[in-house]
Order: C-alpha cells, then structure tokens, then sequence
C-alpha cells in the first residue's frame, strides 16, 4: 500500500512538472520521470501527432510492450505504431506470447516488467494492480481521451476500486451467431429477432433433417470457454443486465435460480439431440470438437447455426467470402426484443512505469487517431474497438463494421465477458471444467452449486 | 545482434566454463594426501553446489514456505492448503490418476525401450531403427501430444478409422474413463521408450564383449542370454531409467493439458499444481501441490539410496 | 580303418546334426525378433508419418479428413513449409533456428563438464557429507521448472542478468538456467556408469602413482564416452525442444528466442492456422535427429573389453 501510495505521489509530481513544461513551452527536464522529456518533439506541428508533442523529443528511446497476440495478429499492430515513432522519435519493442497471461505474473513479481502490456482480462489487471502493486496510473491526457472517446462501462472495465488504470483498446463482439447466408435464403429461413423466434427456427431446421446448431468448445487447457461464452450470452437476456452484475460480484450466488434458468436456456439448444451437433456427431462431441473448427459444417450446409464471436472470422479457411451477401455472416443473438444486451471482451493497456516514452505510447494508444490508423491496416477485417472516434466508413470488412456499429449503438447494453471479470479460481478454472462437465452428461443443478463452491471465501 | 556476435557470446560462455574446469583440474592435480583429497573434492563439486543451491535448493525452499502461506496478504496459515487437498473430492481422483501414470509409463516404457535396444543391437539397420523410436523425443512432449490428440480424433482420428473399419463404431474416445487416463498414458510411454532405449543401448553397448562371447561359447544365446547375461550387466542402469522415467512422469503437466485440459476425470498432480500456481492464481495451495509431489518422489529416492549402498557393498 | 572312418563321419553327422538345430533355434528367434522389433518400430512410427504426411497437405484437407486419405486422394502441396520457411513470411523460422543452436550448444557443453567432474567425485573420491549430498543433488531432480521462475527470475534481475540492458543480450540466464536444471539427471546418470567402472581399474592406476586428475582425464573420460554421448543427445533434446526456460528467463525479445518460441505462436492468436505446425515441428525436427544419428558412433562396444578379469 505505502509503495502504491508513493506512486501515485510521484505521478502527481510529474504531472504538474509536465504542466508547467508545457505552459513554458517545453524545457529541458532531462530524463526526469515522467511528464516530457524536453525537447522539441519530432511531431511539432503535424496535426495527427497533437496528443504527443508534449512528451518532448524521445528520439532513441523506446517502449517495450508485452502482448497475448502473435503472428499473424501482430503485423498491423507493428504497424500502426509508426506514427508514433514519427511523432515522438521513440521506438516500439513488440513483443507476443499466447503464455502473456502466466507469463506477467511471473515478471511482475520477480521485476522484469515491460514498459507496457496489453491485458487480456480486467479480472488480471485487478490481480497485478492489488496483488504484485506493480501496474502505475496513467497521465491525465489518457484519462481525458478515454472519458471522451470511451463509455464508462469500458472505463469502469480498465478501473480497479475507482481508480482508473488501463485504457481500453481493441474490442470484440460475442453475441454472434454465424450463419450462411445463401442457405438461409434457399430454405427461406428468416433472421430471427427474438429469442423464441430463434428456438422456432432451430426447429424449422430440425425439421428438414439438418442439425440446426453445431458446437465446439475443445480449447486445450481452457477447455470450456465457449460454453461458458453461451451462458453468459443467455443469462444476459434471460435475467438482464443487472442480475448478471450482482452474478459477477457475487451479490447473487452462482448457483442462483436465475443461473440456473439461464443454463437451461442453453442447455434447451446445446443439449438437445434434435439440434446438435451439425456435421460432427452427438452432444458429446462438443465437448471435444476445437472451437477454432466447429463452425466450419456451416460450409458444408451440415449445419445452420454457429454462435461464435465476431474474431471467429478468422477461422473460415482462405477464399470464404464474410458478408451479408457472401458465404458466411453472422447475426445478433437476439434476446426479448426490447433491450439490446451485447456481450463482449477486449483488451487494456496497462503501464507499469511513468517514462515519458512510456505515457506518450499509452496516450497515442488511447486516441481515436490510433484506433483509426489501425482499423485501415485491416483490409481483410479481423479488428474493431470500442474507441467512439473510429469512423466506421474506415472498416473495410462487414462483419467489423456490424461489431463497431453494435459497439457504438446507444441503445445497446455492453457487458463484458464474466469469466473474465470472476475471480481466477472460478473465471479460468472452475467454469470452464464445470461446464464441459456439464456438457458430457452432469445435470444443471450439481454444475452450478460445484461451480459456486469453488468460489473464493476471502 | 548479429548471428556473429551470437556466435562470439556462446564461445565465450564455452571458453569461460571450460576455463573453471581446467583451473580446478590443474590446481589440485599435485594433491595426493587425504585432505588433499578433501580439497580436491570440493574443488570438483564446487560448480554444481553453487549451480544446484541456486537454481534448485533455493527455489525449492522457498516453495515449501509459499505452501503455508494463504494467497491473498501471504500470512501463515498452517496446514490450512493441505487439508484443502485432502479433502477436496476431486483430488482423490487426482490421486488415484497420479498413482495410474507413475505405475504404468516407467516400467512399460523401460520394458519396450529395453526389448527393442536389444533387438536391434547388431541388427543391420541399427542405427536407421533406433531412430525411429527415438523420434517422438525429438519432438517435445507439447508435439507429442498433438500429434496423439489427433490420433484420438472423434473425426479424423486414426483410432476411430480403424474401429469403424473392422466394424467396432466410433467412440468418444477421450471422453470415457478411465480408459482415457491410459490413451494419455500411451502418449508418454511413446516418448520416454525412446529414452530408455537410447540410454539403455549405451549400456548394453558397455557390456564387456569378452563375458558375452564367454557365454555364447558355452552355448547360451537368445532369451537365455537376455535373462542371464544382459539384464544383470545393465541392472543399474535399468534402474536409473526407471527411477529417471518415473520423477519425469511425476512432473508432467504437458500431455494433460495439452489433450484434454484435466477434464474428463483425466487431471494429475503436476497439472494441478500447475493450473493453480497459474491459471488459478492460488499460489499456496500450487506450491502445496509441488510439496506433495516431492514428498510422493521420496520411496524412489529411498529405493536408489539402498541399491547404491548394495553395490558399494560389493 | 572303416569303423574309424565310420565312427568320424558318425561324429561330423552329429555335430553337422546339433548345428544344424542350433541355428534353426537361432534362426527362429531371430526371426521372432525381427517381427517384434519391426512390430514396435511400426507402431513406434505411424503417428509421425502421419504428422510428416499431414504437413504436406492443403490446409482444407488437414481440418476435414484423417492424413491417410492422401493414399485414396492424393493431393500434395509445399505451401505449408513455404509458409513457415520463407525469409518473407512472418514466420520465418530459418532465423529461430540460429538461435536455438546458440542456446542448446553451450547449454549441452556446459553441465556434462560440471557434472562430469561431480560424477566422479561422488564416484571415486572420499570426503564428509559425501552420502547426504549426493542424495540431496539427485533429489533435487523433482523440482518441476516452474517453482523455479519467480525465485530464480528475481535473483537474475538483482543481479543485472536480466531485463533490457542483460549482458549477452538475455543469452546468458538461458545458458545457466538450463544448466542448473541438467546437473541433478546429469550427475545421477554418469555417476551411475562411472560406479561401473572396476575399482580395480582405478586402484592400478594410484598404484602407480596416478591422482584424481590423471584418473579423471586419462582414464575416466575415454571409458565415459557412450554414457557422455547419451547424455549429450538427451540434453540437446530437452534444451532443443524447451519454450519455458526460454520464454521466462530470456525475456522474450526476438533476438534471443528459440525456434520453439515462433513454434508455439505459429497457430495463430487464436489457434485458427495450425495447419502450420506439422511443417514447424518437421522443421525442428530435423536437428536433433541429426545430433542422434551423428553421436550413435560414440555408442562404441567393449570399450572395457580385456580390462575386466572375469
């Protein structure tokens, strides 16, 4: 607590010493920490570098920043970081490993910290920021971007106890349901936009002898997290945005009545035998189909329907056309009609010291100059935020650009993703296993009450 | 950096550990005396103490005091993370798995390596047929167990293809205990054979040739030779293949998790240990689970110890 | 005369008659050996022929149907090895495999010569504490790597061997790491064969005069050699195919990372292409089989042959 609080002094401290370089004009506060470096910055003048000019000239420095994505993911993110270095001279290290998530915790504890990460889970920001006191508040200008491009829902997600400590950056869309669009239109299938038109439809499926649903949630260690995705998804239009808050903070049990009657929603479509499994065999092998493949039946016409989320449009195989018009496209899952619950997961960059390279990296990834700079290294698709200033004439794919409109919709209720906000214990162990037990036979009741006792006491 | 200057850094790292080792070599090479004797000993283990007190002991003490510590503010808390695992339901299971793994993998992975070393000893492929069962360890435990998961396939898995074809349907195969617990068993036997052979041929390759072609002069040759001749020649080392099979098998975590994530009643101590130091953020309760495992290693170190004081005995 | 010349020939058929069915007992096992060993390699191998077939297959292919079905439809492709090989691709994994030479030499070099000075040690020298210390350094070997990270990790950032201004660029941590995680099945492994060695051999050569050190290099060393070279190919292997090790202690930067770093992140962020691995892991493959195939003629027989009475 004391080294936190030291912190937060030494911030403070920076910020105002950064104000008044900046009302001098810049000065020549050498490698001080925090605040600007002093200096002209290389980006005087250029009006897309105007977040950044306050850092100083920070030619020959360079930020180290760790991350969950790799190749081929991480090409535009190497990318869009060259403006950065155009307007402030520093340079970007990147670095990417599917074992981040582990990995941080290690370094946080032992001291061999990145300058900056991408944090996956706000459940594993709360865990670096109270246990390994490791993550350092941003400047001022991120908050001020954040609040004006951001909603709060996301702030709050990048926020641990009030204090606010990662902005968001990219975002991702859950509630999808992958489906083909030319299929649907030769057997006359409409779109459904409630939830009990969409249990007609699957029905209407059945009916013809296709499976009307195909499912996998086979993901090595995490095992699991589709289906965990699926009650999430469920629980948020069953028992509302609020119930599924207290769910999270543990204000309701896990094994509440309104879990239960949201699992056996699912459990109406991923247990059923008349609707699963598209192409791939009983409701058993769900449990051991790879996520990254089960939708591909779709193809096929094996099966109709997918509910995946929006990055799965990676996993079509090359030459799969992504549109409302084109092989494949995915539709909202529709909940009651009235509200528009959306549920979603995105990652947070979090800092864990205050050099001036390092706050300038994390303003410039807070603007909507940065998210707008990114979206165009897409051409193909694959990315979208929840950065209110990203122009969706920039998004080239349709998906994305139904994810961003969705992500920008006033009327729509962002959730995020519960496992990730859960405690560890259960987030990224408990839940998963519960659920894949569930799926191969364990009934509803025993899955939630194993789930709930698994919580942590303290 | 360049690859040169790569290059440059391992030939000095070389240089320099070559460098300890002559300097301890030459130093003590005049001593002779007793204490001399007792210089020149320390002197040979000083690199290994520090290495081992460093990159082993320390952590490993400090792993036992993590386990009597609780997760959040790191007070003491007693026993408290090993009742935990003993009274949690699903460890038994765990348990019991755990006990699967440890019996089965040392002693069919020793039995199949030594066959085929002998079998192929002289053969005339030799060389060409070790290399095919040393192959699966050239590709890591995480390859391995990719490769099997996609023999287990519910779909394009070679297994099922083959119970179809001669009229046996497909199964679920990784789902259905306990015989999962062995399809995972078969993954590590499959790798460590090629252990055992590999280090078990360099045994039988150290048998004197004089007491092998004394016996086959008095008309002892096939199972007999095997029986008489060459598994007491090798019997140390068979035993330090089992033993070093059986601590491998202890700490593995990769199969599991790999091919089925624990679930399906298929966890082991050593993926617990690790899903609750790093996925689970429990750390005390992981750092019980490693104490557990070293405890569980203590009858094989027993077992060692005796049989080395036997052959000192001689 | 005759009987004689009966009785020899009467001998030779009896003897011709007992070689006879000596080598037909000979030949039979053999023959039943054959078939077993052929059996185990069979079975040893399938697997990855199936993994050496399926990386030379279209990505469509791999995700919808079992490799054999390249033996009813046949359709072969190298843009899965192109994919990963080529110096443009991302991947590039031409350049990962300097590093993982890089580490693994020094990394195999470094714990036999310690380990072989300890070995013989706790093999033929005489001092206190002997017996409890070699059982503690071999039961060290249970220690899983990953209690060691936090500890160990910390120590190197105190000490300025890790982090961004790491001598060597973060090599040397890796190098010693790995050689702190070898020495106890190092130790075990040739302290057991040195303790094979006749004492007599070694009471000979004190006889006429020779120390320790003369022992240890004239004479241990050269009869070391298969169990030196057994070791070594194991070492290369774990050190060759290890990601942890590298992935915590080498603190990540590109310049220092092991092929098995690029390997494990060839699946893509969401493990959508991992099509590719058959060719990444066929790709690592192929060193260590080198390495085994080029050490067997260390494998020598009789080496102690003449040198043992009895």
């Amino acid at each position: 607590m004391r080294s936190r609080n030291m912190r937060r002094l030494a911030v403070a401290g920076a910020l105002s010493a950064s104000l008044v370089l900046a009302a001098c004009g810049g000065g020549d506060d050498e490698g001080g920490e925090g605040g600007s470096a002093g200096g002209t910055s290389p980006g005087e003048g250029r009006a897309e570098c105007e977040h950044l000019t306050e850092f100083g000239d920070l030619t020959g420095r360079s930020v180290h920043v760790y991350t969950t994505i790799v190749a081929p993911e991480d090409a535009p993110h190497k990318e869009s970081y060259k403006l950065f270095t155009e307007c402030t001279g520093a340079e970007v290290e990147y670095e990417g490993s599917k074992e981040m998530e582990a990995q941080i915790l290690v370094r946080a504890q032992s001291g061999n910290l990145p300058d900056v990460a991408y944090i996956p889970q706000p459940g594993l920001l709360q865990t670096l920021v109270t246990q390994t006191e490791t993550v350092v508040e941003p400047p001022a200008s991120v908050e001020e971007n954040v609040d004006e491009f951001f909603g709060e829902d996301w702030k709050s997600y990048g926020s641990v106890d009030d204090t606010f400590y990662a902005a968001p950056l990219g975002a991702n869309v859950k509630s999808f349901v992958w489906y083909s669009p030319k299929m649907f239109a030769d057997n006359g299938w409409q779109i459904p936009q409630t939830w009990d038109e969409l249990m007609t439809l699957s029905d209407t499926i059945a009916a013809t002898g296709i499976k009307p649903w195909c499912v996998g949630i086979e993901s090595g260690e995490a095992t699991g997290w589709p289906a965990t995705d699926w009650l999430e998804d469920v629980m948020l239009r069953t028992a509302g945005p609020d119930a599924y808050d207290q769910w999270i903070t543990h204000e309701i049990p896990f094994n509440d009545p309104a879990v239960e009657e949201a699992l056996d929603a699912v459990g109406a479509i991923m247990k059923n035998d008349e609707y699963v499994n598209g192409g791939i065999g009983d409701v058993n092998s769900i449990a051991t189909k790879a996520f990254q493949e089960a939708g591909l039946p779709i193809l096929d016409g094996q099966c109709a329907m997918h509910r995946q989320a929006s990055f799965y449009s990676a996993n079509w195989p090359e030459g799969t056309t992504i549109a409302e018009d084109g092989d494949v496209f995915a539709f909202y899952l529709p909940g009651s009609g009235e509200e528009k619950p959306v549920l979603g997961g995105g990652e947070f960059v979090a800092a864990f010291n205050d050099k001036p390279e390092t706050q300038a990296f994390q303003t410039y990834l807070s603007t909507d100059t940065w998210a707008n700079e990114k979206v165009k290294l897409h051409p193909q698709g694959g990315w979208v935020s929840a950065n209110k200033g990203l122009d969706i004439n920039n998004i080239a794919s349709p998906i994305d650009k139904l994810s961003a409109q969705i992500l920008q919709d006033p009327e729509a209720v962002f959730r995020f993703d519960a496992s990730d906000l859960m405690p560890a214990e259960v987030g990224s162990n408990s839940f998963w296993s519960e659920m894949v037990a569930w799926v191969t036979g364990q009934d509803t009741k025993t899955t939630l009450d194993n789930i709930e006792e698994s919580w942590p006491s303290s | 950096m360049s690859a040169g200057e790569k290059i440059l850094q391992a030939l000095i790292v070389i240089a320099l550990f070559f460098a300890v080792v002559a300097v301890i070599l030459v130093l003590t090479s005049r001593l002779r005396s007793r204490v001399g004797e007792y210089i020149q000993s320390t002197a040979f283990l000083l690199p290994t103490l520090i290495l081992i007190g460093v990159g082993l002991l320390y952590p490993a003490i400090s792993t036992i005091r993590l386990s009597f510590r609780n997760n959040f503010d790191k007070l003491w808390v007693g026993f408290d993370n090993y009742q935990t695992i003993f009274t949690d339901s699903d460890q038994l299971r765990v348990l019991f798995n755990t006990a699967l793994w440890v019996i089965i993998t040392p002693i069919v992975a020793t039995l199949i390596g030594l066959i085929y070393a002998v079998l192929v000893d002289r053969a005339r492929f030799e060389k060409f047929a070790k290399a095919l069962i040393f192959l699966p360890m050239a590709i890591s435990l995480v390859g391995a167990s990719l490769i099997w998961k996609f023999v287990y396939d519910d779909n394009v898995g070679l297994v099922n293809a083959a119970t179809e074809a001669i009229g046996l349907g497909r199964h679920h195969l990784l789902i259905n205990g306990p015989w999962n617990n062995l399809l995972l068993i078969v993954i590590m036997i499959w790798v460590q054979a090629g252990f055992a052979m590999t280090v078990l041929a360099a045994a039988i390759k150290a048998i004197p040739t004089d007491i092998v072609e004394a016996a086959r002069l008095d008309g002892v040759g096939g199972l007999k030779m095997f029986r008489f001749i060459t598994v007491p020649s090798i019997r140390p080392t068979l035993i330090v293949v089992l033993t070093t099979i059986t601590i491998t098998t202890l700490k593995a975590f990769d199969v599991v998790r790999t091919v089925t994530g624990g679930n399906f009643d298929t966890s082991v101590l050593a993926y617990e240990f690790y899903v609750q130091s790093f996925r689970s953020n429990n750390a005390g309760l992981g750092a019980a689970l490693a104490v557990l495992i070293f405890v569980l290693v203590l009858p094989v170190v027993i077992y060692n110890v005796r049989q080395m004081r036997k052959v000192a005995a001689r | 005369m005759t009987t004689l010349d009966t009785d020899i020939s009467d001998a030779r058929t009896i003897s011709k008659i007992e070689k006879a069915s000596e080598s037909s007992r000979k030949n039979l096992t053999s023959k039943g050996a054959s078939v077993a060993a052929v059996v185990i390699a069979v079975l040893w191998t399938v697997p990855t022929a199936g993994l050496l077939i399926s990386s030379f297959r279209p990505e469509a292919d791999i995700k919808t149907t079992g490799w054999w079905r390249i033996f009813v439809d046949p359709s072969f492709t190298l843009d899965n090895y192109r994919a990963v090989l080529s110096g443009s691709s991302q991947y590039n994994l031409s350049e990962y495999l300097i590093n993982s030479a890089i580490i693994t030499i020094p990394a195999v070099i470094i714990p036999i010569s310690v380990a072989t000075m300890a070995a013989y040690a706790f093999a033929w020298m005489q001092f206190p504490l002997k017996n409890f210390l070699f059982i503690l350094v071999f039961a060290l070997q249970i220690v899983p790597i990953q209690v060691t990270m936090i500890p160990l990790l910390s120590l190197y950032v105190d000490l300025g061997l890790a982090g961004g201004d790491a001598p060597g660029g973060g090599f040397y941590t890796i190098w010693l790491s790995h050689a702190m995680f070898a020495l106890p099945l190092a130790i075990y492994l040739l302290h057991n064969f040195m303790s094979e060695i006749p004492g007599e051999l070694i009471e000979s050569a004190r006889v006429d005069g020779a120390g320790h050190v003369q022992i240890f290099t004239r004479l241990i060393l050269p009869l070391m050699t298969p169990a030196i070279a057994a070791f070594a190919i194991l070492q290369f292997l774990w050190v060759w195919n290890d990601l942890l090790v590298a992935l915590v202690f080498g603190g990540g930067s590109p310049d220092v990372s092991p092929l098995t770093v690029q390997l494990a992140a060839l699946s893509g962020t969401r493990g959508q292409d991992w099509h590719l691995l058959a060719a990444g892991a066929f790709v690592s493959l192929i060193v260590p089989l080198i390495v085994f195939l080029a050490l067997q003629r260390f494998f020598v027989r009789g080496l102690l042959a003449g040198s043992v009475k009895g």
